[in-house]
C-alpha cells in the first residue's frame, strides 16, 4: 500500500518537530538548571572580590578577568590568520593540489582533540620555548586550536557573497585586492562574526588545552607571562575536586551568562550591520 | 604602484594561507617525536591490540581505549546527528521564521556552554539515573554517548541550517511546481543539494565527540576495560592522556604521545573517509 | 573589521604593556606538582605572600612526576612530590620531606562496613573480592575507585599494601577530590583519600581495627602513611630557598597541622 505523500508530509513535520522540541527542551534544562542552582550564589561581591581558601570562599575576580583576556588574546591571533586563509582560498586561487591540500590540513586541525592541543602547548610554548604557564602559551595554543574553526566559517561566508557582485567591481576597474577590501569582506562580515563567536565560544569553554598551558593559579594575572585560571579551569577544579558546590554553580551560572553576553552583542551587532547596508 | 599592492596582497596571503598547515605540521612533528620511538620500541602489535595497560609494569595494550573511544563517539553520533539534522531540516523548511529566529541564536549559544558544565551535570544527573535504573557504577559509555550526543547538537545543528538555507530557493520551487509536497521537495531536492554541508557538520561533530576529554573523563569512569555493555565504565583515548599525563615520565610518558598518535591517525583517517564522499558524491551530481 | 582591529590593537598594547610595566619588581617563585598536596601548598603560599609582599608564589597542580620534571626542568622552582619513596631522576635535587599523609580507606556513609582488615582492603582493591557481603556488608557488587597509573597515592598505596595490581574493572579518578565525590555519590563505591579531604560526605573505615587519624599516624599505629617531598635545585634562588624555610618553621608546620596533615617533625 503506498501512503499518500500527504500523510507522509504530517508525520514527517511531526518528528522534525518533535526532534527539534526535544533539542530544545535539553538545551534550555541544561541553562535552567545551572541558573536555578547558581544564580542565588552570584552578587556583586562574587564578581568583584578574590577567592579566599582555593575558592571555598570569596569571589572569582581574577578567573572572570582570565576568562576574558584568553579568547581576546586567541581571536587577536587567529582572526588575521584565518580570514586571510580563507580568502586566499576562495579569491585568489583555483582548486589545486595545493589548496586541496590546505583545505585538508585545515579540516584534519580542526578533528584534533584539545588535549593534543595542551600536550603541543605545553610541550612547544610551556617547555620549549621556555615561556612557562602562562596567558601567552595558554592564548597561542588556543588561537591554533580555533584557527580551523575561523578559516571554515569566513571561507563560507565568502562563498556566499554572489559571484555578480565582484563581476561588477572588476568591472569598475577595481583590482582584486580593492574587490576584497571593499565587496567580498563587508558581505562576508556576519559570517566572519558568528566564527569568531564560535572561536570565542570554544576557548571561554575550554578546559583541557588550557590547564596544560595557562596553568591554574588562582590570582589575578599582571603581565602576558602570568599564569591565569580561567572560569570553566575554576569551575572544573571547584566541582571535581568537591571543594564547593554552591560556588562552583554561581561560577557555572557566570560562565554561561557570558556566553549569553557575548553571543547577544555579536547577533547585535551583525543585525545593525545588515539593516545599514540593506539602507 | 597598484600592480605591486596586489602582488604584495596576494604572496602575504599565501602565507598565511600555510599557517594552519603549518601548525598541523608543527603538532604533527612534535607528538610523532614524541611517541613513534616508543611504538617502535614496544611494536605496533603489542601496542594497538594487547589489552593490558599497566605503565609501570612495562605493559601498554590500548585496544580497550581504542574500542571505547569508537563506541562512545558512536553512540554520541546515534544521539547528536539525528536530532540536529531533523531540527535544521525542521526549522529551515517548516517552522515559522520568527521560530528560527529565537531558536538558532538559542542553541548557538550553547556550543558555548563549557564541556566541563555538561560533564558535572553528567555526574550530578545522569549518572545516578543510569545507576539506578539500568545498574552498573552509572559513569559509563551510556552517560558518556549522550553527554557528547548533546555536546555535538549545537555543532551539528547551525551548520546544517546554514548548509540547508544556501541551498537556492529556485529548487525548492522547482519540485513544488512539479507538484511535490513540502516534504518531497525537502526529502528529494534540498537535503541532496545541502549534503556536502551536512557531512561537514557530522563530521566536525565527531572530531569533537572523538576528541572531547574534560567531560568524558568526568563521566565515562575510565576504567581500562574493553567494554561489553552500554552499562560499562570506559576509559576514551583522550581520557587516558589527560588522566595520566600529569603523572607519567619516561616510558609511560611516551607511551601517552604514542596514544596521542593513534588519536591523530583515526581523525586523519575519518576525515580522509568523509572527505572523498563528499567529493565522491558531488562528482556523481 | 574595524572594531576586530581595534580590538586587537586593545589586547597586544594591554600585553605589552604588562610585560614591559610589571614583573621586575617582583620575585616570583613556582610551586607545581602533587595534586594531594596542592591545597595546601596554596594555603602557605597565601600566608607566606601576607607577610612577605615582594614575593610572588604561584601553585600548580600537575601531578608528582611533573613536579620532579618540573622542578629538573626549572618549569617551576619548586617541586611537590607524595611518593613513598622519590624515583632514581630525582637524584640530582635537593629534597625535603615537609609533611607526611595518612591514606584513608572511605566508603559512601550508607555503607554499614566500617572496618576492614588490611588482607581485606589488599583483596578488595586487587578484585579479588568483588561484593560487599563478603565483607560484612549487603550484597551490592563493590565499586573499586582508584587513582590514575603514576599518582603518588596510587603508587604509595599499592606499595604499603604490598604491591598490589589494581582490579581490571576499577574505575579511574584523577585527583583525591574527584575520588572523594564518587564514593560520596555511589553507594557501592571504595576509594582511598589523603587523610586530610575526608569530610561528612564519605566514611573512612578502620584498617586491622585502627582509624585513620592523627594519633594513630603520629604514633606509626595507622600503616597507610606516605611522606610529602618538596624539591628544588641545588643553588636555588634565594627567595625560593627562604620560601623553604619557611614551610619547615613552626608557623607553616601549624599551618599544615591545622589542614589535616601530619607535622613533619
Amino acid at each position: 500500500m503506498r501512503i499518500s505523500p500527504k500523510i507522509t508530509q504530517a508525520l514527517a513535520v511531526l518528528l522534525l518537530g518533535s526532534a527539534t522540541f526535544f533539542t530544545v527542551m535539553v538545551l534550555v534544562f541544561v541553562i535552567v538548571f545551572v541558573l536555578g542552582k547558581g544564580l542565588p550564589g552570584v552578587t556583586w561581591e562574587f564578581l568583584s572580590t578574590n577567592p579566599r581558601d582555593m575558592g571555598r570562599a570569596g569571589g572569582i575576580l581574577p578567573t572572570l578577568v582570565g576568562t576574558i583576556l584568553l579568547p581576546l588574546l586567541a581571536i587577536a591571533i587567529a582572526l588575521p590568520l584565518g580570514v586571510g586563509t580563507s580568502v586566499y582560498l576562495t579569491e585568489y586561487t583555483r582548486e589545486t593540489r595545493m589548496t586541496r591540500a590546505l583545505r585538508f590540513g585545515t579540516d584534519c586541525l580542526a578533528g584534533i582533540p584539545s588535549i593534543i592541543f595542551g600536550l603541543f602547548g605545553f610541550i612547544f610554548f610551556v617547555v620549549g620555548l621556555n615561556m612557562g604557564w602562562c596567558l601567552l602559551s595558554g592564548g597561542l595554543t588556543l588561537a591554533i586550536m580555533i584557527l580551523p574553526t575561523i578559516i571554515r566559517t569566513s571561507e563560507e561566508a565568502i562563498r556566499a557573497v554572489p559571484n555578480s557582485w565582484r563581476e561588477v567591481s572588476f568591472s569598475l576597474g577595481a583590482t582584486r585586492w580593492e574587490t576584497v577590501l571593499k565587496v567580498v569582506l563587508p558581505n562576508a562580515l556576519p559570517g566572519i562574526v558568528t566564527g569568531v563567536m564560535l572561536g570565542i565560544g570554544r576557548s571561554i569553554g575550554e578546559t583541557a588545552a588550557v590547564i596544560f598551558t595557562a596553568g591554574s593559579a588562582l590570582r589575578m594575572p599582571i603581565s602576558a607571562f602570568d599564569s591565569v585560571r580561567t572560569m570553566s579551569v575554576h569551575f572544573y577544579i571547584l566541582a571535581r575536586e568537591g571543594i564547593s558546590t554552591e560556588k562552583a554553580y554561581a561560577t557555572a551560572a557566570v560562565l554561561i551568562i557570558s556566553v549569553l553576553m557575548v553571543n547577544l552583542i555579536a547577533y547585535g551587532m551583525m543585525h545593525r550591520f545588515i539593516a545599514r547596508r540593506a539602507r | 604602484m597598484k600592480f605591486n599592492g596586489e602582488n604584495i596582497a596576494k604572496y602575504a596571503l599565501m602565507t598565511v594561507a600555510f599557517s594552519a598547515v603549518a601548525s598541523l605540521l608543527l603538532i604533527a612533528v612534535f607528538i610523532f617525536k614524541e611517541g613513534l620511538p616508543f611504538m617502535m620500541k614496544v611494536g605496533l602489535k603489542d601496542f594497538l591490540f594487547a589489552s593490558d595497560w599497566d605503565p609501570l609494569a612495562g605493559k601498554f595494550g590500548i585496544y580497550p581505549m581504542i574500542v571505547a573511544s569508537l563506541w562512545v563517539t558512536f553512540g554520541a553520533m546515534l544521539i547528536g546527528a539525528p536530532l540536529g539534522i531533523a531540527g535544521a531540516i525542521f526549522l529551515n523548511e517548516f517552522a515559522p521564521p520568527m521560530m528560527m529566529k529565537i531558536i538558532k541564536p538559542t542553541i548557538e549559544l550553547l556550543a558555548g556552554i563549557p564541556s566541563v558544565v555538561f560533564g558535572f551535570l553528567g555526574v550530578m544527573v545522569l549518572a545516578p539515573w543510569i545507576r539506578a535504573t539500568l545498574g552498573g557504577p552509572g559513569l559509563s559509555v551510556l552517560a558518556a554517548s549522550i553527554i557528547l550526543g548533546i555536546m555535538v547538537l549545537p555543532t551539528v545543528l547551525s551548520i546544517s541550517i546554514d548548509a540547508i538555507a544556501s541551498v537556492p530557493n529556485s529548487y525548492r520551487e522547482g519540485a513544488l511546481a512539479l507538484g511535490a509536497t513540502r516534504w518531497q521537495s525537502v526529502y528529494m531536492v534540498t537535503i541532496k543539494a545541502a549534503r556536502s554541508g551536512i557531512i561537514a557538520s557530522i563530521i566536525l561533530a565527531m572530531g569533537r565527540a572523538l576528541g572531547e576529554t574534560m567531560a568524558v573523563i568526568m563521566v565515562a569512569g575510565n576504567t581500562v576495560k574493553v567494554p561489553h555493555a552500554v552499562t560499562d565504565p570506559v576509559r576514551t583515548l583522550t581520557a587516558n592522556i589527560a588522566l595520566e599525563m600529569a603523572n607519567a615520565t619516561g616510558m609511560a610518558r611516551e607511551a601517552l604521545f604514542a596514544t596521542g598518535i593513534v588519536l591523530f591517525m583515526v581523525i586523519m583517517v575519518l576525515n580522509g573517509i568523509a572527505l572523498s564522499a563528499i567529493k565522491g558524491k558531488a562528482r556523481k551530481k | 573589521m574595524k572594531i576586530m582591529v581595534a580590538l586587537t590593537g586593545v589586547v597586544l598594547c594591554a600585553g605589552f604593556m604588562g610585560l614591559t610595566g610589571c614583573g621586575k619588581s617582583r620575585e616570583n617563585v613556582t610551586i607545581a606538582g602533587s595534586t594531594a598536596f596542592q591545597p595546601f601548598a596554596e594555603k602557605l603560599a597565601d600566608q607566606y605572600m601576607s607577610t612577605h609582599p615582594g614575593v610572588m608564589i604561584t601553585v600548580q597542580g600537575g601531578g608528582s612526576s611533573m613536579g620532579i620534571q618540573s622542578a629538573l626542568s626549572g618549569a617551576a622552582e619548586i617541586g611537590m612530590a607524595d611518593l613513598v619513596e622519590l624515583p632514581p631522576e630525582a637524584a640530582s635535587l635537593k629534597s625535603l620531606i615537609v609533611a607526611r599523609d595518612g591514606i584513608a580507606v572511605v566508603v559512601n556513609p550508607a555503607n554499614k562496613v566500617s572496618s576492614l582488615t588490611y588482607d581485606q582492603v589488599r583483596d578488595v582493591f586487587s578484585g579479588k573480592i568483588k561484593n560487599w557481603k563478603d565483607v560484612g556488608g549487603s550484597d551490592y557488587a563493590i565499586a573499586v575507585i582508584s587513582r590514575e597509573a603514576g599518582s603518588g597515592t596510587r603508587s604509595s598505596f599499592e606499595k604499603i599494601l604490598g604491591g598490589i595490581k589494581l582490579a581490571e574493572d576499577a574505575l579511574v579518578q584523577d585527583s583525591n577530590g574527584t575520588i572523594r565525590e564518587t564514593v560520596a555519590n555511589d553507594q557501592n563505591a571504595i576509594g582511598y583519600v589523603s587523610h586530610g579531604l575526608i569530610n561528612e560526605k564519605i566514611k573512612a573505615v578502620s584498617v586491622d581495627g585502627i582509624e585513620c587519624m592523627e594519633a594513630t599516624i603520629m604514633k606509626g599505629e595507622y600503616r597507610l602513611v606516605r611522606p610529602v617531598f618538596l624539591m628544588a635545585k641545588e643553588g636555588a634562588s634565594p627567595a625560593c630557598q627562604a620560601f623553604l624555610e619557611y614551610v619547615m618553621s613552626n608557623e607553616a608546620q601549624e599551618l599544615l597541622h591545622q589542614s589535616g596533615l601530619i607535622r613533619a617533625k
